[in-house]
């Protein structure tokens, strides 16, 4: 819900605009930076860390975008082919450049570019030193999941560890390494928290209980029983490979991470090799889980302040008329039969999720009411959005937040494709029958366990020919590209030391495609 | 709040991931390289290279799912018509409107992309594994040309030169070794003698305060402040600078007998040797000489362009060049190169003069001297055998031996001259 321009600006003798040309100086970044944090932290309760503001110029932006945004990284000939990629985009003019680029950091970096008017300045430090900053530090994932703390540190601590081992290995042994994390570095996160540290007091107290327990239940009868001689006692083979795999933590969701700790060839420096894709990986983790919602967040913060500021008589009308031009970009939504439209933008999304949640909560229909009693009618904005920021990713967000007004609004519906059928059949609509399954629908589309393949580590051959085995919960019967799927499993082959095997299980449990990768020669 | 600006912090940190990638896109990238080649004019090599690679050598494979297959569902924006229940068509390929876009995240579509080499980058690929014969003679030669570099101390010099920080350093030295009383202790004693009380036991005291001051500013001025001997001044010395400039002769027969596509394979040669020679020297000059029957200096423009008439005596050209190395070129400042190209027809009697002008004059004054003799592809049946080769060829392949310097080859069509280039200055060439 964009609200207008308040018409009543406040005309008060201290109100003065904070600046007047285009250009900006460092006094005035520094008097606008005030003004704004002023009103992030003092009006909307907003909690961010401390912030510091990089300026850096378009080159500069370049090389942050080859390291996924971070200043220190190690290095590696995918970032250059990425570099060389946007660099040629940005020269021919396919593609701007981000005006921003924001880091999950205490204290939080953000990377503004010169090329700004003062204006586009203001707008990306509302938008990301105090949007994204708060969500950074109060949503449970990041929370969870990343140490804004420590992230400088160890990647410092990675690009040198990766320079030493190219000194020391050559560089293509070690890009043989990166090249195989790379590839599995989607696999190679925890998806279901983290696995509880064994602490000798807790063992200790484990095998009291069990002691206890038979002490409890001594029964001298049993003694007296002959003792079984059928085969089926013994233990046989079976049964000590089960344990292996039992002791190896099978299945294991966390590739990386299992051939990390248990690959029968990988040398030290390799492990720590795949341990550092694998800590950066779980590091972006949340990212992509809550790209929708922290764009929305920051979007909708930087929306509030600018306007506060106008309304306050801070900021004027041209630079309001140029914020309120690239607001309109970044929130743009094609719709679905627009030559334009590539997905549902998460910055229109997610904005227009917090508006909406703003107007339920300020003004509920008996639509609202009914849909999202928790919230109708309290009157507390600010509190429901901080609340949601910390406590949701995109799918809950939707599940829970999504109310049937913006549905109408966005005129949602769902397609359904089926294989064996020409057609594609439209599911629900924005309708009274379609809200709920509509609403389910989307929250699926954000949902990161149906999202990414479903590839578990399943079976070991430990007595054998230590083949392993991995399978691939099909989710819809949906296959995996295979060109690409190959190829990764050439490289687990490579970093596995044996040959490997993917399975495609249908939902049926019946196997529905196997690849398979020796290990070269 | 901090604000940091980090725009004087040096650019190029991707330098390092760039190199990386050029050096596993390598093969293709040579490939790409050595097919631009064809399409340049000689001299035109500021231009930065963009050439096409292959995405299939260097993609980057994830786990994902396939962009079609299984049961799916989208959740779509816009909806102006559809009521549940609806169908729609499935567009017949993949990528066409609404759902099928869907589920193909990014990199099933790539299939090259286009990647810009630097000036450097370009001509590394290109000349990978090639090395400038005799260039060791280069640093041999007597080079009149001098610079001053720094060379130590020394103990005399122009006060300009003095180096303040050697010379304290020895003064500092020297007064504590000889002990020279300090400006201190000095400034003590005055302050005691002031202070002196008048009684017989201070005046005995004073004398001796007195005495034992004199004694010290004595002292003070038998030992200098700063002594001839502590001087050190900055000591330069001339050292001879090595020749970086080369000229490079383009000798071409233009008589009619040489076509334009023969015309074509020596200007490919020539715009070869003047970029491989350009990156090993610092300046490179181009003389083009045309000859018919006589020979002239021209520019590069008219060189490749005009046609004459005439006879051909290649002689001339030969002179010619010598006549200008004489003029203009001191042989102690330059380095010479020659290209001829020709389809080795010669006024019979020529020859000769040809060989001696080589052998005598114009061989001992080059760095190296290349003789490409460009044929029509149509010719490759006759000329392929020695027996049937040129009068000029024959006549050259008497002295090839016996110089170094000197080489010749024969080229047939477009493709063979990246090759002939390569075999003319590969590395292995001059190990052996």
């Amino acid at each position: 819900m964009p609200r207008e321009p308040s018409r009543t600006r406040a005309k008060s003798a201290e109100a003065k605009l904070l600046y007047t040309s285009g250009e900006w100086t460092f006094e005035t970044l520094k008097a606008t930076y005030d003004a704004i944090e002023a009103i992030a932290v003092g009006e909307l309760g907003l909690d961010p860390y401390a912030n510091q503001i990089e300026l850096i110029n378009s080159e500069q932006m370049l090389d942050a975008y080859s390291s996924i945004g971070m200043p220190v990284f190690y290095h590696h000939w995918s970032f250059g082919k990425k570099f060389a990629r946007d660099e040629k985009s940005y020269r021919k003019g396919y593609s701007g450049l981000a005006y921003e680029i924001v880091i999950n950091s205490n204290p939080c970096i953000s990377y503004i570019m010169e090329e700004n008017t003062m204006t586009m300045q203001a707008l990306v430090m509302a938008h990301a030193a105090f949007g994204h900053n708060h969500f950074f530090k109060n949503n449970y994932l990041f929370r969870e999941w990343t140490d804004a703390e420590g992230i400088l540190d160890y990647l410092s601590f990675a690009r040198s560890f990766v320079m030493r081992a190219e000194e020391q290995h050559g560089i293509a042994q070690v890009e043989r390494v990166l090249d195989a994390g790379h590839a599995l570095m989607d696999q190679g996160v925890n998806r279901y928290g983290r696995r509880p540290r064994l602490s000798l007091a807790n063992e200790r107290r484990r095998a009291e209980s069990r002691r206890e327990y038979r002490r409890e239940t001594y029964n001298d009868l049993w003694r007296t029983l002959p003792a079984s001689t059928s085969p089926a006692a013994t233990p046989d083979e079976g049964a000590e490979i089960d344990q292996g795999t039992h002791r190896l933590g099978l299945p294991e969701e966390n590739l990386l991470y299992f051939i990390e700790k248990f690959s029968p060839r990988l040398k030290g420096w390799e492990r720590e090799l795949l341990r550092i894709v694998r800590n950066i990986g779980q590091y972006f983790y949340p990212q992509k889980q809550t790209k929708m919602m922290n764009e929305g967040c920051a979007t909708y913060v930087h929306y509030r302040i600018m306007n506060r500021l106008y309304d306050t008589g801070r900021i004027g009308e041209g630079a309001m008329l140029e914020f309120l031009a690239s607001h309109a970009n970044v929130v743009f939504q094609p719709a679905f039969d627009d030559p334009r439209y590539s997905g549902i933008n998460p910055y229109a999304l997610g904005f227009a999720m917090m508006c909406d949640i703003e107007r339920v909560v300020t003004e509920p229909g008996d639509e609202d009411r009914a849909f999202l009693p928790e919230i109708a009618g309290t009157g507390d904005v600010m509190g429901t959005l901080r609340t949601a920021w910390a406590n949701y990713r995109d799918d809950s967000f939707v599940a829970q937040y999504l109310s049937p007004h913006l549905m109408r609004k966005l005129r949602l519906f769902q397609l359904v494709d089926r294989p064996d059928t020409p057609d594609y059949r439209v599911e629900a609509i924005h309708d009274e029958r379609g809200y709920r399954r509509l609403r389910r629908a989307l929250a699926r589309q954000y949902d990161p366990g149906l999202r990414d393949p479903n590839i578990q580590v399943s079976d070991v051959d430990m007595a054998g020919s230590r083949r392993l085995v991995l399978t691939h919960r099909m989710n819809n019967a949906v296959p995996l590209a295979e060109a690409d799927a190959r190829a990764v499993l050439a490289y687990v082959a490579d970093l596995w030391g044996y040959d490997v095997a993917l399975r495609g299980v249908g939902d049926d449990d019946g196997i529905a495609y196997t690849y398979e990768a020796a290990v070269p020669a | 709040m901090n604000i940091v600006d980090r725009r004087p912090n040096p650019k190029g940190k991707s330098h390092a991931n760039r190199q990386r990638f050029i050096r596993l896109a390598r093969e293709t990238l040579k490939e790409a390289v050595v097919r631009s080649i064809k399409d340049r004019a000689l001299g035109d090599v500021d231009t930065r290279e963009v050439v096409d690679i292959p995405v299939k050598r260097i993609q980057e494979p994830r786990l994902r799912h396939a962009g079609k297959g299984g049961n799916r569902e989208h959740v779509l924006p816009g909806n102006r018509e559809y009521v549940e229940g609806d169908t729609l068509p499935k567009p017949k390929s993949a990528a066409g409107k609404g759902g099928g876009r869907e589920g193909s995240p990014d990199g099933e579509g790539e299939d090259s992309f286009q990647f810009t080499l630097s000036r450097e980058e370009y001509l590394d690929i290109l000349f990978e594994e090639l090395e400038l014969p005799n260039l060791a003679k280069t640093y041999l030669k007597e080079t009149p040309r001098m610079r001053t570099t720094r060379a130590g101390f020394t103990m005399s010099g122009a006060p300009s030169n003095l180096n303040l920080v050697r010379t304290m350093r020895n003064s500092l030295a020297r007064r504590i070794a000889l002990s020279r009383p300090k400006p201190a202790a000095l400034a003590d004693l005055e302050a005691a003698i002031v202070d002196a009380t008048g009684d017989a036991e201070g005046a005995a005291r004073l004398a001796d305060l007195i005495a034992r001051r004199d004694r010290l500013v004595r002292r003070a001025k038998a030992i200098a402040f700063i002594d001839p001997l502590d001087l050190r001044y900055n000591r330069f010395e001339p050292t001879p600078q090595p020749n970086a400039q080369a000229v490079m002769f383009c000798l071409m027969d233009v008589s009619g007998s040489m076509s334009e596509y023969m015309k074509d394979l020596a200007k490919r040669f020539f715009l070869l040797l003047h970029l491989f020679l350009d990156r090993k020297y610092e300046h490179v000059e181009v003389v083009f000489i045309r000859h018919t029957s006589r020979a002239q200096e021209v520019d590069e423009e008219t060189f490749f362009r005009s046609q004459e008439t005439g006879g051909t005596v290649v002689s001339t050209a030969l002179e010619e060049m010598h006549r200008i190395v004489a003029e203009r070129y001191p042989v102690a400042e330059w380095n010479i190169y020659g290209a001829q190209a020709s389809d080795g027809d010669n006024y019979s009697s020529d020859s000769e003069t040809c060989i001696e002008l080589l052998r005598n004059q114009l061989l001992p004054l080059c760095q190296f001297f290349a003789y490409i003799e460009v044929l029509d592809e149509r010719e490759i049946g006759v000329f392929r055998s020695e027996a049937n080769a040129s009068v000029l060829w024959r006549d050259y392949k008497t002295i090839v031996d016996r110089f170094g310097n000197f080489a010749m080859t024969r080229v047939f069509s477009k493709a063979d001259i990246f090759p002939v280039f390569h075999q003319l200055f590969a590395k292995s060439r001059h190990a052996a």
